[in-house]
């Protein structure tokens, strides 16, 4: 088992690597963190902010947008170019294949977020001349977006198991962006009355939480991070990514690939 | 125990705005094959022979029966580990080359780390593909993928094989090296089903064949033994055109050259022409019996039942 899901995570890891439009995604977001300096010769004495704002803002756009646009692919081009055929007919559970792509593109992700935290912290070196303690809670930011990262390509897996390419990408960054207004959604649910309330609170509770894992603002004033919300996000994002890979398993096992 | 077992094997497809109406693409299959044997399953285009395959992979989910391969559900994960199965024009992964995608491929299906370069490096030759090096799939012609896709499914070592139109959109020569590939696998005791619409290929190759149409199998058996069934004109030659005019009523072709006359008569006339041809002085050169191509067989078993209808 261990070995066909590291077969499987290798080949999506090794897919990844060698499209092309993946390199455009990175050198772009690359660039937009190198000139980060730039922008803040036109915002003087908030250098350090607005370069945190931006560079790991980048990080997390692109992150997803990659986790979104290889994730609708991952199950469905597999099934369009028949590829999958040769795979099935091996000694491979539905499941092992379906978990297998999943953490492929993980991977993916991480070591694209490690080469753009690189340019980031390369970037705020030559802003600020040196780094401080401080810059390292951005680390507990990037950890964060990770854990995003781990819930948007669940959704994307989930909805490309039943959907085509097209429409899982939709589907996908509408729940992002309404997962991003999470805890405006909250609030909305507390105040909103009669069956606007109930479908409220179960879109908020249904919805991940994106909101949550954005402490992006905090980190750039220098705020601390407490434990707590670090434990707290790992468990829900953890649990929140495994759920909904169930949930995609679960339709892709009674699937009859056309 | 039969290698490949099918009972009341069905498949329907849901159609329609809905998905309420069913569509019936493969209708209570019953087969067996044999090990050892190389089995043709014969059809025209959309008959249900990819259904059938895809079904037995487990790609899709029976509507109704169930399928043994080796006496095991063919949905056991385990039992995978002795198929070895090429799909119609088979697509891979374009951004691998051959030898990653052979690994790739032996990783999936358990073969051990130790030897596995080895082997590889042996299927590809096997195929004839041993200096293509790290050049990418995407690099590919159509007869060197169809190559690939037979070292993919050689590459564990199976016992019985699954080919899905393996010579199909190849040249003469890619057909040719395809089928001796076949071949060697028979030699070898493996067995192989194979699924294709190109007769001669079937007639070269099987033991045995099959024919589906409309989702329905129409008839096995033996190849020789079909040809023979469907046998019943015979060729004869002689020297003498004079005697046409008296024995024309008996012949259902005759083709003059000179003074030689080539016939084709049914088995019934048959003595009835040679006594006339002696009374008429004409000197006999052959009578050959005409063995009916597979063609033959394969036309009136995907033409009886409209012909019933009409």
């Amino acid at each position: 088992m261990i070995s066909r899901l590291s077969a499987i995570t290798l080949n999506t890891f090794r897919e990844a690597v060698r499209d092309r439009v993946l390199y455009n995604l990175i050198i772009f977001a690359l660039l937009l963190v190198a000139s980060a300096p730039l922008f803040s010769q036109i915002s003087i004495a908030i250098e350090r902010l607005v370069l945190v704002n931006l560079g790991l803002s980048s990080i997390s756009l692109f992150g997803v947008i990659i986790a979104v646009f290889i994730g609708i692919g991952l199950v469905s081009k597999e099934i369009e170019k028949k590829t999958l055929y040769t795979i099935l007919s091996r000694p491979v559970r539905r499941w092992e294949f379906v978990v297998g792509k999943y953490i492929g593109l993980m991977v993916t992700l991480v070591v694209n977020a490690a080469l753009m935290t690189l340019g980031f912290y390369i970037a705020l070196l030559l802003t600020e001349r040196k780094l401080t303690g401080g810059d390292s809670r951005l680390l507990v930011a990037i950890y964060f977006i990770i854990l995003e990262f781990l819930i948007v390509t669940a959704i994307t897996l989930l909805f490309s198991s039943f959907s085509t390419p097209i429409f899982s990408a939709i589907f996908a960054f509408a729940v992002f962006v309404i997962g991003t207004f999470g805890e405006d959604l909250r609030n909305f649910a507390a105040v909103a009355q009669g069956p606007t309330k109930w479908v409220t609170t179960g879109a908020a509770y249904l919805l991940p939480n994106f909101s949550a894992l954005n402490v992006i603002s905090q980190v750039a004033h220098d705020q601390p991070i407490s434990g707590n919300l670090i434990l707290f996000n790992t468990v829900y994002a953890l649990l929140y990514s495994a759920a909904v890979i169930a949930a995609a398993v679960l339709i892709f096992e009674h699937r009859n690939l056309k | 125990m039969h290698a490949i077992e099918t009972q009341n094997l069905s498949k329907d497809y849901a159609v329609g705005f809905f998905k309420k109406q069913l569509r019936p693409a493969l209708k209570s299959l019953n087969l067996t094959v044999d090990s050892g044997e190389t089995f043709g399953f014969l059809g025209p285009n959309g008959a249900g022979k990819t259904t059938t395959l895809k079904l037995l992979m487990g790609i899709i989910f029976p509507s109704a029966g169930s399928a043994k391969i080796l006496g095991k559900d063919c949905l056991d994960p385990e039992i995978k580990r002795k198929i070895g199965f090429l799909p119609e024009q088979p697509y891979f992964y374009d951004y691998l080359s051959a030898p990653e995608l052979l690994d790739y491929y032996a990783q999936l299906s358990g073969v051990a780390h130790s030897g596995r370069k080895k082997r590889i490096a042996a299927q590809l030759e096997r195929v004839g593909l041993a200096d293509v090096g790290k050049l990418q799939l995407r690099k590919f012609s159509k007869g060197m993928l169809q190559r690939v896709g037979i070292a993919q499914a050689m590459v564990h070592d199976p016992d019985v094989f699954f080919l899905d139109e393996p010579m199909s959109g190849l040249d003469p020569l890619g057909r040719h090296e395809v089928r001796e590939l076949i071949q060697s696998l028979k030699d070898e005791g493996k067995t192989i089903f194979f699924s294709t619409h190109i007769l001669s290929d079937a007639e070269a190759l099987c033991d045995r064949v099959a024919v589906i149409h409309k989702g329905e199998l129409r008839g096995v058996g033996v190849v020789n033994d079909l040809r023979s069934n469907t046998a019943d004109k015979t060729e004869v030659i002689w020297r003498g055109a004079q005697a046409i005019s008296a024995v024309s009523s008996l012949l259902k072709q005759s083709h003059v050259t000179g003074d030689t006359v080539r016939a084709i008569v049914s088995a019934e006339n048959l003595d009835r022409l040679l006594e006339k041809l002696r009374q008429e002085h004409a000197r006999l050169v052959s009578v050959t019996p005409l063995q009916a191509t597979l063609e033959e067989y394969f036309l009136s078993k995907t033409t009886e039942q409209e012909t019933v209808k009409a």
